[in-house]
């Protein structure tokens, strides 16, 4: 299986986030996807490093993080490997959720909305729904 | 280390030996032409009235090689130290690449010493071919006019353009250490061959040894100009100095006679006169030879020295 | 784990000015270590002396375990990349090549060859032809190639444009990664070393201001603003770096070890960047700069 087909990372220097941090974050959103599953191997230290120019001891830090969240175990010699994922069974309910979200957008388009308050009128119904759901 | 000396000077190295290998060719070529219009002028066997006239008549061959010769190896081994040795340390310093060479495994000493080594000893031996080649070359002439020992002759045969690079050479390496920067440090090189040219030429040579001194009193033959009279100076004799000395004993710079003043039906005008030879005889060429080498090289080494001391000082 | 890099009461005088002084830092083993500060601050000095292309006037260092002194097997052990990457222009790169190869005793000709070839470059190009990130690129070669355990590097991107610049990181840090090396890179663009250093050294005006580890930085480093009030009240672990005042406000970017428990403070986490420039706002005598700012009044 060719891993850098499966995860790609990218650091967003303004974010605040910690270097680790996002890597770690990122390796967990592609846990959720699907986009790695059981048995894949995470890119080596030194795709990494090369790709990202940033230190080593991040990247390694990152995998000793998720590592520890028993997530991914480190082989000697081998490569890093994900040994569970964060999707549930809820995994099956993504694409069809994914096809009525991508036929609402296309609704709010048709509406006039632009990309912002798109985004703006999702998070606004997100955010009062998921404290409905705490109460 | 040996390498890149080589390398770096490679392009210079090339040119200078090329155009060496050219001259070659055309020195042999010539010289051997020489040497067979020697033998038939005839002018070492000359001993008829006219001698001057043979002799005349051989030193118009190659008069214009001859002249243009000369001046070459004399201002040789200044231009190669100027070019080689000033700019050795010099651009390093000032282009910055030290800080590359400096930082490899080879420690400072070695450094220059091996670039002084390679640069030094091809320069030496180039100088050396280009001497020995001039030498030859200008053999036939010499042994016909005597005039190897006199100045600018002295400089420009056998062992002493060599020296004269070696010192040049030494001087550049020292003095592109110390000013740091090439164009100063091949400015203050030509400063310094001149200086040492005008030092050695005028007062270290002449006095390697304490001149002979010949006094002649002055004669009129009948015909012809006055000759000295007592020892006769040898023509391979270095004449430094002469010395007209008039009948009180002052010194004069010339004898003024007029056609009809009395004396010269006598034959009487130079009565009285005496002159005064300072001379080293020819046996001392090469032991003067020698001894300027010595010095100068004797010289270069000393400024060497200097050198890999105030280069060493500057690491920790 | 001893230090790669440990300076101790370091200093360089040229004529009057002291270009370095009283630098003791040392840089962990196996770190890779920035070396920050505004032109002109003894970056350049502080890096010279630690490859022995100066002598130290008073105090001492040692690399790798050993003295600058320009022996041999001192010099084999620590790779350098000069300012403004000096190279032979009148040699061709795979020239550069066989000099690492005859004055290197450690030379690893295969991971020479091994980079000049994923580089790109034309061994048969002369240097001087080369663009400022191939130059910079083959330097870096140069230095690795000889295996050293301390890897240092002064500016080396500071000329290079953005791409050249990121790919010679990315560069660094692959190499880095493979052979282990304890690295010390000077620069003065702190949002290049934000993600490559875990350890920080931050040189203002000859004196080193800080020298600590990156993640200990930015957790004892925090901005504090609240209403207007004098500084020295402040409890004595403490320590303000930089401090301005309106006549409201205060605002300052503190040094403390323990949490801050004043209600009137709001307190916010910094960037490395924040935390670097704020020491470099610095006066030479290790004084905070304070500044009174107008109001900004509401219009």
């Amino acid at each position: 299986m060719n891993r850098l087909m499966m995860i790609e990372f990218h650091l967003d220097s303004r974010s605040g986030v910690s270097p680790y941090l996002q890597v770690m974050q990122q390796v967990h959103r592609a846990l959720r996807l699907g986009l790695l599953q059981v048995g894949d191997q995470l890119p080596t230290v030194k795709d990494v490093v090369t790709a990202l120019a940033i230190n080593p001891n991040t990247v390694l830090k990152a995998y000793r993080g998720l590592e520890q969240e028993g997530l991914v175990a480190g082989k000697p010699g081998v490569g890093t490997f994900v040994i569970r994922t964060l999707t549930d069974d809820s995994l099956p309910a993504h694409a069809p959720l994914r096809r009525d979200l991508e036929r609402w957008m296309r609704k709010a388009r048709l509406a006039g909305l632009d990309g912002d308050s798109i985004e703006a009128l999702f998070r606004d119904t997100f955010r009062a729904f998921a404290a409905e759901d705490v109460a | 280390m040996t390498w890149l000396s080589w390398r770096q000077l490679r392009t210079q190295a090339v040119a200078v030996y090329g155009l060496l290998a050219a001259l070659a060719v055309l020195l042999l070529i010539t010289g051997n032409d020489l040497r067979h219009l020697l033998a038939r002028s005839g002018v070492l066997t000359c001993d008829s009235g006219d001698c001057g006239t043979v002799l005349d008549a051989f030193n118009a061959h190659y008069k214009v090689l001859r002249s243009i010769l000369g001046p070459i190896i004399y201002i040789f081994p200044g231009i190669l130290g100027i070019f080689w040795g000033a700019p050795l340390v010099a651009r390093e310093l000032e282009s910055g690449t030290y800080r590359l060479a400096w930082t490899q495994s080879v420690s400072r000493t070695r450094w220059l010493a091996t670039k002084v080594a390679v640069v030094g000893l091809a320069g030496l031996a180039v100088t050396g071919l280009f001497s020995l080649l001039v030498t030859w070359w200008s053999s036939p002439n010499d042994t016909v006019s005597h005039s190897r020992f006199s100045p600018p002759y002295f400089d420009e045969r056998n062992l002493m353009p060599v020296a004269w690079a070696a010192f040049t050479f030494a001087f550049g390496v020292l003095a592109g250490v110390l000013i740091r920067r090439t164009l100063p440090a091949m400015a203050a090189t030509l400063v310094a061959y001149i200086g040492a040219k005008i030092v050695m030429t005028a007062w270290i040579i002449p006095n390697l040894a304490t001149p002979l001194k010949v006094t002649g009193a002055l004669k009129a033959p009948e015909d012809g100009p006055p000759v000295v009279t007592g020892r006769r100076i040898g023509p391979s004799d270095w004449v430094v100095s002469q010395v007209l000395h008039g009948p009180d004993g002052r010194a004069v710079h010339d004898i003024r006679i007029t056609p009809d003043d009395p004396c010269a039906r006598t034959h009487a005008c130079f009565d009285g006169f005496t002159q005064t030879t300072t001379f080293h005889p020819g046996s001392r060429y090469w032991p003067f030879q020698w001894e300027s080498t010595g010095i100068l090289v004797g010289l270069a080494a000393a400024m060497l020295a200097a050198a890999f001391l105030v280069l060493r000082r500057r690491a920790a | 784990m001893t230090a790669a890099l440990e300076a101790a009461g370091l200093g360089k005088r040229f004529g009057k000015r002291w270009a370095l002084q009283d630098c003791t830092v040392a840089v962990p083993t196996g770190s890779i270590c920035g070396l920050v500060g505004p032109n002109g601050a003894g970056k350049t000095t502080l890096i010279q002396l630690a490859v022995g292309l100066l002598a130290p006037t008073a105090g001492s260092i040692t690399v790798a375990g050993g003295t600058p002194d320009g022996r041999p097997a001192q010099l084999a052990k620590v790779g350098f990349v000069a300012q403004d990457t000096p190279t032979y222009a009148q040699l061709t790169v795979a020239d550069h090549l066989r000099l690492g190869a005859h004055l290197n005793p450690g030379w690893d000709a295969a991971l020479a060859g091994r980079r000049i070839d994923q580089l790109g470059l034309d061994p048969k190009q002369k240097a001087g032809k080369l663009s400022g990130g191939q130059r910079a690129q083959l330097a870096l070669t140069l230095a690795v190639a000889k295996r050293p355990e301390v890897l240092i590097l002064d500016e080396p991107v500071a000329s290079l444009d953005p791409l050249a610049r990121r790919d010679f990181l990315s560069s660094l840090m692959e190499l880095v990664t493979e052979h282990g090396m304890t690295v010390l890179l000077s620069s003065h663009l702190v949002a290049d070393l934000e993600r490559v250093c875990d350890h920080l050294v931050v040189l203002v005006a000859s004196r080193v201001q800080v020298a600590s580890d990156v993640d200990e930085l930015l957790a004892t480093h925090r901005r504090i603003s609240g209403p207007r009030r004098e500084l020295s009240t402040l409890p004595a672990d403490q320590q303000v770096i930089e401090a301005s005042h309106t006549d409201r406000q205060t605002t300052a970017i503190i040094r403390t070890a323990q949490p801050i428990h004043d209600p009137a403070w709001s307190v916010t986490e910094l960037t490395l960047e924040d935390i670097v420039l704020a020491y470099m706002a610095h006066r030479g005598d290790g004084q905070p700069v304070r500044r009174q700012l107008a109001e900004v009044r509401a219009s």
